[in-house]
């Protein structure tokens, strides 16, 4: 139809070839202006799409991902920007990862230690301890989420504290802490400008790193309008940080108690690192006279010179940028104050013992396989319905309740990319792909599913079956896409053209063009 | 040489003008190119979802008809790396650990076993976007794919530079799926449908004429993606490029 040598015009005027900037004048031939005057945009109205919400979670029931992902798609505005914002991430990623010629050496020493001090976590664990005892820091051991709630709440009940400042962690995430705490009476304030912005909204975190990205400008500007009392037609970014610091600032400065997660927990020195670009962690730990540091036991590394290899990769791979701003140490109370580390299991040694699955204790939390999945990148990271999204979530989040997110290792094109990006080398694709298996051997995968299943594998391995599906009058189209392109709901359709029928298949032009087969030995059903 | 020639079902079906190429094309290098009759998919359907058990028949099948063959040769990346690295639900036979060691895709077939120089019957004068699979990208090596640090190579687009004519664009995200993805193109279609569209507008931006791949699924759900948005971009598997097909 559309010959090679059609001019470029024809093909940049589709509407869904132009960026917003194409809004500009044309000439009446169908050229761009490119004047001044061409290039001058009206004043546009300020977005206000709403923002798409997170996954609906009823209790252990299945999460309905792909739903929560159609809303996050239906608007517009969100999903591009989440999409080019993360894409962007990714993009400098590569470029630092460009700039160091021993990357590929770094990712594999990384994962070698990761994997050595899995391989010896209670030895590491225990000399973790005695080297943060000798420090002065008191060290507390929980089981699960739940004790490590009681655990912390217990040590600011004895302090008789009433606010407790917070940098970000994903395991007091895991742990619902947060939650917990509002029964308490003792005020929890987030440090990390998107946690807090999503403390506010009382929204979980939809990223490891950025757990605000999925926001607009303008949707921060209705939180901070709503719960700060900020102009809410103001959305410039200056604007609304300074109103947020200047709230939460004198918060910060009278806390009783300070509580932040950890990146790596030294066992030669019994130090906590914490990374961060705020230095939110700093205030959390060095502002109050009570620090609180909650660390899950797989993040141990054996020694200081460790850091060395992991401080290169993070930073680079969660942000693309050379290294966070601030990497604290924290290795004992200053004079007067006290210090406690709360290492928590929470599935994680049951974890250690799964042999297809271990592998993905190896985690430094730099959300790179977030950022690179292109699932995740059209879907926000709420609609996973779970503490963990994206790659790692897929992989993580089965661990924790196998029903409720059965779904999820299936909210994946098992490309790959994830794998590539993971600075300690998880095989984080292969690992969705051996969940898919355990949780259809555990009978977890939808009824529909399944039954398309078996009755593709009953098709497809009887030729005769299989050879007279297809040919039927309607051929392909009814029968042969049941396991490609068709199934109950139709849904191919759905932004996509169904593929034209030929004339004939591929076996009836070889068998037209060729002599009968029952002379090929190889061939097990040709005898009659 | 005995080549097996598979043709995967969906290509079978949809696309038999591919594998009528993929075999013209192995022809011209004096092989002994069989098509086994009883051939009917790889298992990969079923593997994906999880639901090895159901493919195990299938699987079985494959061997028997692909037994005996110095190579088995597939136009398709994805189903080449399902019978190499997924094959796994029936016991590893003598038998199947051959079948699965002997099969390529077509590219690495032309590209490492035939180690082929020229085509010079092919002639291809378009603008041309590559699309990778993948699996063929990262799962049996197709190309260097861009989040690894290590040296550009890609066999494919070897192949396509011994083509007269043919001009390669540039992608502005080179190796991102275009959400096909198996099963998952129907299961998780809102998701699916916005990657095939964000593809098929990058290959469009890139001024592509021609999509080509080597595997015929993805430019199956890429064409059902443009049609929708009716970008007037064609489509076209690696096999008949290389065969010589005029536009």
């Amino acid at each position: 139809m559309s010959h090679p040598q059609e001019p470029d015009r024809h093909r940049m005027i589709h509407p869904d070839l132009a960026v917003s900037d194409d809004e500009a004048p044309r000439s009446p031939d169908g050229h761009r202006l490119e004047h001044g005057a061409g290039t001058s945009r009206p004043l546009r109205p300020r977005s206000h799409e709403p923002q798409p919400r997170g996954a609906r979670v009823h209790g252990h029931r299945p999460i309905d991902q792909n739903e929560a992902a159609a809303r996050f798609i239906a608007a517009p505005e969100h999903e591009q920007m989440h999409d080019e914002r993360l894409w962007d991430l990714r993009q400098k990623r590569d470029r630092q990862m460009r700039a160091i010629p021993e990357w590929e050496e770094l990712r594999e020493i990384a994962s070698r230690i990761k994997q050595h001090t899995l391989s010896h976590l209670d030895t590491y664990l225990e000399q973790f301890e005695a080297a943060a005892k000798a420090n002065g820091v008191h060290v507390h051991w929980a089981e699960d989420g739940a004790a490590h709630n009681r655990i912390v709440h217990a040590i600011l009940r004895d302090h008789g504290a009433r606010r407790l400042i917070k940098s970000k962690s994903m395991l007091t995430e895991e742990c619902g802490f947060r939650h917990y705490m509002a029964a308490s009476g003792i005020e929890v304030i987030e440090t990390d400008l998107g946690e807090r912005i999503q403390q506010l909204d009382d929204e979980d975190p939809s990223h490891i790193v950025v757990p605000a990205v999925h926001k607009l400008r303008a949707d921060v500007a209705d939180v901070f309008a709503r719960k700060l009392g900020t102009d809410p037609d103001n959305d410039d970014v200056h604007y609304l940080a300074e109103r947020q610091r200047e709230a939460t600032r004198p918060l910060i400065l009278e806390a009783d108690a300070g509580l932040t997660g950890g990146n790596f927990a030294v066992a030669e020195t019994g130090s906590i690192v914490v990374c961060t670009n705020e230095g939110n962690a700093d205030l959390s730990g060095n502002v109050p006279k009570l620090q609180i540091h909650s660390v899950g036991i797989e993040k141990i590394i054996p020694q200081v010179a460790d850091l060395g290899i992991f401080v290169r990769l993070l930073s680079r791979s969660a942000l693309g940028s050379p290294m966070t701003q601030y990497t604290s140490h924290f290795r004992g109370p200053r004079p007067g104050t006290e210090m406690h580390v709360v290492l928590v299991d929470n599935g994680r040694a049951a974890r250690l013992g799964m042999e297809e699955f271990w592998t993905s204790l190896k985690c430094i939390r730099c959300g790179a396989c977030m950022n690179t999945c292109p699932v995740y990148r059209r879907s926000g990271g709420l609609s996973y319905g779970a503490t963990y999204s994206g790659p790692i979530g897929l992989i993580l989040d089965p661990t924790f309740d196998k029903r409720k997110y059965s779904t999820l290792p299936f909210s994946s094109t098992l490309n790959g990319s994830c794998s590539n990006v993971c600075p300690v080398k998880i095989n984080i694709h292969e690992q969705i792909f051996a969940w898919r298996k355990v949780l259809a051997e555990a009978r977890e995968l939808p009824l529909v599913k399944r039954a398309m299943m078996s009755a593709a594998g009953k098709v497809l391995s009887h030729p005769a079956l299989y050879r007279t599906a297809i040919r039927t009058a309607d051929s392909a189209l009814k029968v042969l896409p049941r396991f490609v392109v068709y199934n109950p709901l139709n849904t191919w359709t759905q932004g996509r053209e169904m593929p034209p029928v030929p004339k004939s298949t591929f076996h009836d032009w070889y068998a037209a063009n060729h002599p009968a087969p029952a002379e090929d030995p190889t061939s097990p059903e040709a005898k009659p | 040489m005995r080549v097996g020639l598979f043709i995967p079902c969906y290509m079978d079906a949809f696309e038999p003008e591919v594998g009528i190429a993929t075999l013209e094309l192995l022809r011209r290098f004096d092989l002994d190119v069989t098509y086994p009759f009883d051939q009917t998919c790889c298992g990969q359907p079923m593997v994906n979802t999880g639901c090895h058990e159901e493919a195990a028949a299938t699987e079985a099948l494959f061997v028997r008809n692909f037994s005996g063959f110095d190579y088995v040769v597939a136009p398709s990346g994805s189903c080449t790396h399902q019978v190499r690295e997924h094959m796994t639900a029936i016991p590893q036979t003598p038998d199947v650990v051959a079948v699965r060691a002997r099969t390529y895709e077509l590219v690495e077939f032309l590209h490492d076993v035939l180690k082929v120089d020229a085509f010079p019957w092919a002639e291809f004068p378009h603008r041309v976007s590559y699309h990778n699979n993948c699996n063929a990208l990262r799962g049996i090596g197709h190309a260097r794919p861009s989040e690894l640090h290590a040296p550009f190579y890609s066999k494919p687009l070897d192949l396509l530079a011994k083509v007269k004519g043919l001009e390669v664009v540039e992608l502005a995200r080179p190796d991102e799926c275009c959400g096909f993805g198996g099963t998952f193109c129907v299961f998780e279609p809102a998701v699916s449908a916005k990657m095939g569209h964000d593809k098929v507008r990058d290959h469009a931006r890139a001024g592509a004429a021609y999509v080509v791949s080597a595997d015929s699924s993805c430019m199956m759900h890429q064409r059902g993606s443009a049609e929708r948005l009716g970008l007037p971009l064609k489509f076209i598997h690696i096999a008949q490029v290389l065969n010589g097909a005029a536009a």
